[in-house]
């Protein structure tokens, strides 16, 4: 019993760790790049709330903040940034061109990234205004909160 | 497949892989070098990444609903983008643009170009490792979109300019925060100035690099502030005027050697005079025609209850935001041809000559269908010439339509200008191009 407990709170306090340090790698294709300039730079500063200044490192990055559209060519060069990410690893889908392919609903643009590597946040919006773009960043917060931990030394069932 | 350069590249030397996922590369291009320890033997661009289908799927859209699609080609200046598209079919239909609305487009796309050359400088100067920059450029650029955004409703992709006009009039606390946006904006050029002009690490890694001559730019199509960088005198807003760019007194900076650092100076002076410019403009712009007393004025709900037993001849009351145009407005803004302009919404909803009038622009095939023929107009972009090719077949989409797009002949000219430098000389050569994937790859 007594174990559970401090499995419990390691989990929370883990969490509680990662939800305010996630260092993001941004991968900025298109229009939505512009507004995540905003929300990175000083006006809107999303350094308040934790994300920390740009890693362009994949192996170094926690979250993955997909920027703008994904064209076909495109897809398989964002599957290897995904792929060379390190666990734990999150996903934001930055802008309705992420989301659902947006208004290039044709032959050249993935219709949403979801179809190439698994998302946790959508943000909509062409593009999405900064302040969107915080409220989709604490729902992740919250999200990264709740959700179940992983760790080295962790006990599976 | 191998490509060319794997193909010629000589045994000894390395080949390496720049972008698309480089930091400087913009995410949308791919720098192949072929490298001699440090220094680059050849190299091969290639673009293309960023294909959305930009000229096809306008072939399928009517001539009013692709504006919105212009947004999102040169993405940091888009009411120039709309501007340019919208001109053409102007010219196409042969329309007279009234004279607020052409200053109010002035006003517009010259904070747009000053947006534009923000966000150019601010990722070439990050790049080279000056992060201050970017975050006062970024800074200048929010007080810029601030004013837009109290006009058009929308920081980035407005759509605000029409056919026939602009959507809505200026807001009327517009003055104030567009004062503002230019002092705050005069500022962060004057610290910028200090921080770069004599910055050693800046001038090492800019100054004679990257070096085009005048004959090599223009052999490659290159227009607006690089070419003007070579020291050619070459500018759409002087070379053919449009709009009401020849009643405005304003400069054409020329640089004198071709370098990187010459193309961050042009961008620097175009940006003081496109401050001018929109002070200018400010001044000269007519003021709107007298509006009728609002006092008497129906209230919508009243309106509409009362056009449904006769034909209303009072002003209706509708606040003056892009929810609800007004009539009176429409004289200013966007002339009142209905063949052209989406009806004033009080109409529409009050009478059924306006409800028929834009069920007759909306529905298929009946739009705006411009003669047979073909246009090109172009208009000075953030970076360059920005052409818009039309050709219509009477139908109420365009047949073809082509962009010529600036920074595609810009970044054509990259494996010449990189060739015999450092890779490190790639990142600000780079930078200085201002290269946009929704405009190079359409």
């Amino acid at each position: 019993m007594i174990g559970s407990f401090f499995t419990t709170r390691f989990n929370y306090i883990l969490g509680w760790a990662r939800k305010y340090s996630l260092f993001h790698y941004p991968y900025i294709t298109a229009c939505c790049g512009m507004e995540y300039m905003s929300t990175a730079a000083s006006h809107f500063d999303w350094d308040r709330f934790g994300t920390g200044w740009t890693r362009f490192s994949p192996r170094q990055s926690d979250m993955l903040v997909v920027c703008g559209t994904i064209s076909h060519k495109l897809a398989p060069v964002l599957r290897t940034v995904y792929d060379q990410m390190t666990e734990p690893k999150w996903v934001m889908a930055f802008g309705t061109c992420t989301v659902s392919g947006g208004i290039y609903d044709n032959y050249a643009v993935v219709q949403g990234i979801d179809r190439i590597i698994p998302v946790d946040i959508y943000i909509p919006g062409c593009p999405p205004r900064p302040e969107t773009v915080l409220d989709g960043l604490i729902k992740l917060q919250e999200k990264i909160q709740k959700q179940e931990q992983e760790w080295r030394w962790k006990k599976r069932k | 497949m191998p490509t060319r350069i794997q193909k010629e590249a000589s045994e000894e030397s390395l080949l390496l892989n720049m972008g698309p996922s480089h930091p400087a590369m913009h995410g949308t291009i791919r720098i192949m070098l072929e490298l001699d320890g440090e220094r680059i033997l050849n190299s091969e661009v290639e673009v293309g990444y960023l294909h959305r289908g930009f000229e096809k799927i306008c072939e399928h859209r009517t001539y009013f609903n692709l504006l919105p699609y212009t947004d999102r080609m040169n993405y940091v200046s888009p009411l120039i983008n709309n501007l340019g598209y919208v001109m053409t079919v102007e010219k196409m239909l042969g329309i007279e643009v009234p004279e607020r609305a052409q200053y109010i487009r002035v006003i517009m796309s010259e904070l747009s170009r000053i947006s534009d050359h923000l966000t150019c400088l601010a990722a070439m100067a990050m790049e080279c490792g000056a992060f201050t920059v970017f975050l006062y450029n970024v800074k200048a650029r929010e007080f810029i979109w601030d004013v837009i955004e109290e006009t058009t409703g929308a920081r980035m992709t407005t759509s605000y300019i029409r056919i026939g006009g602009v959507r809505a009039d200026l807001h009327p606390g517009y003055k104030a925060v567009l004062k503002k946006a230019i002092v705050e904006t005069r500022k962060v050029l004057k610290d910028i100035h200090g921080l770069l002009d004599k910055n050693k690490i800046y001038l090492n890694r800019t100054r004679d690099i990257a070096v085009v001559s005048p004959e090599t730019a223009i052999s490659y199509g290159w227009t607006g502030p690089c070419l003007r960088s070579t020291g050619v005198y070459y500018d759409v807003r002087k070379a053919s005027p449009y709009a009401v760019y020849d009643q405005l007194d304003f400069e054409v900076p020329l640089g004198e050697r071709g370098d990187n650092f010459d193309r961050y100076m042009v961008r620097m002076k175009e940006m003081e005079q496109s401050l001018r410019i929109i002070e200018q403009a400010m001044e000269k712009m007519p003021s709107p025609s007298p509006s009728k007393l609002m006092a008497e004025a129906l209230e919508p709900a009243e309106a509409i209850k009362a056009s449904r037993t006769k034909r209303i001849e009072k002003e209706i009351k509708l606040s003056p935001n892009l929810e609800g145009s007004e009539r009176q407005k429409y004289l200013d803004i966007l002339g009142t041809d209905k063949k052209y302009v989406v009806p004033p919404k009080e109409d529409t909803y009050t009478s059924i000559e306006g409800i028929i009038n834009h069920f007759k622009f909306f529905m298929r095939d009946h739009g705006i269908r411009p003669p047979k023929g073909e246009v090109y107009f172009s208009v000075e972009g953030g970076n360059g010439e920005l052409g818009f090719y039309i050709v219509s077949d009477g139908t109420d989409r365009p047949y073809r339509l082509h962009l010529r797009a600036p920074c595609f002949h810009i970044v054509s000219a990259l494996e010449e200008m990189i060739k015999g430098r450092y890779i490190a000389d790639v990142i600000p050569t780079f930078g200085s191009t201002n290269m946009i994937g929704g405009e190079l790859d359409r």
